[in-house]
């Protein structure tokens, strides 16, 4: 007869697979605080060294010259923050997965990318649309609300905390675009310190 | 309800098979891929499991190609989500009642 022991190491057995072939559990806290760190760092250039800090939504008609001159510089700095932090969350990723025994490119990952892309490949484009018709105060709110709406979208495959993660920038997203002047701050608030505390929260709960 | 190991289905006697029905119980469907890096185990291996499964009708198999390969899919089909829910029930039994 078969014992108890083997039962319950049946049932764990089961309760594992399901997770891991549905749940990526590899990102790292580290990556978080890391992207926080990055962003904060690119508001400050973008606030202090380019000056960039629209006040209002539509820059085509009022002063075109001084928000719309730095913005070449800013989005060179935005996509240095994206890169740096994707390239951080990669390599940190998948020393935790080597820990682990696992491959980060698997199934699981590849669809919770698949699910993030949608959101974020749709939200890059709007945004470069409307930038292409001057409204400038509308980039940080718009970046806010499509990247919490991708981590929304992709929590049901990774860690339930995600979902919160989503909400909170989405909810940033949406006081950015009501105090457009604002706007830069909750950028930094959102990409910056929401991230670092994430970042914190999982490394505690997950990693320690 | 009485609760016996008769009850326990031989098709999951198996680690890897019981692996192989948990990843599909939670997911739509797999490859054949997928469910080799989740289990760990051998082409050959994995591919007599699946075949066993199949045999039950526990999974089915979905043929198509991407970029004119060739690429074989599994799904749980109902008989399995049954057969697959009926075997976890009859661990937990067993385990409470080993108590």
């Amino acid at each position: 007869m078969e014992k108890e022991q083997d039962y319950s190491k049946d049932i764990a057995e089961i309760r594992s697979m399901m997770e891991r072939s549905s749940k990526f559990l590899s990102l790292s806290g580290w990556a978080g605080i890391m992207a926080g760190m990055y962003a904060l760092a690119g508001a400050g250039i973008a606030y202090t060294v380019f000056n960039f800090n629209p006040d209002a939504i539509d820059y085509s008609a009022i002063d075109p010259g001084s928000a719309t001159s730095a913005l070449p510089k800013v989005m060179l700095t935005g996509l240095l923050v994206l890169i740096l932090a994707l390239v951080t969350a990669i390599v940190l990723s998948r020393k935790k997965a080597e820990q682990w025994g696992e491959n980060i490119w698997n199934a699981t990952s590849r669809r919770l990318l698949a699910s993030m892309a949608v959101p974020l490949a749709a939200g890059g484009l709007f945004i470069l649309i409307i930038i292409s018709k001057g409204l400038l105060g509308l980039i940080a709110p718009l970046t806010l609300l499509f990247y919490g709406l991708a981590l929304y979208n992709a929590s049901k495959f990774t860690i339930d905390e995600v979902k919160f993660l989503g909400m909170v920038q989405i909810g940033l997203g949406l006081a950015a675009t009501w105090f457009i002047e604002y706007g830069l701050l909750l950028w930094a608030i959102g990409f910056g310190v929401v991230h670092i505390v994430y970042g914190m929260y999982m490394y505690f709960r997950y990693e320690r | 309800m009485k609760v016996s190991i008769d009850d326990l289905h031989k098709a999951f006697g198996s680690r890897v098979r019981l692996g192989i029905m948990s990843a599909l119980a939670v997911n739509d469907k797999l490859d054949f891929t997928s469910l080799k890096e989740y289990l760990d185990v051998t082409d050959g291996n994995l591919a007599s499991h699946i075949k066993a499964l199949e045999k039950e009708a526990f999974i089915g198999v979905e043929k198509s190609f991407v970029d004119r390969k060739p690429n074989t899919k599994y799904f749980m089909t109902k008989v399995g989500k049954k057969a697959f829910d009926d075997h976890l029930n009859a661990l937990e039994i067993l385990i409470k009642s080993n108590r």
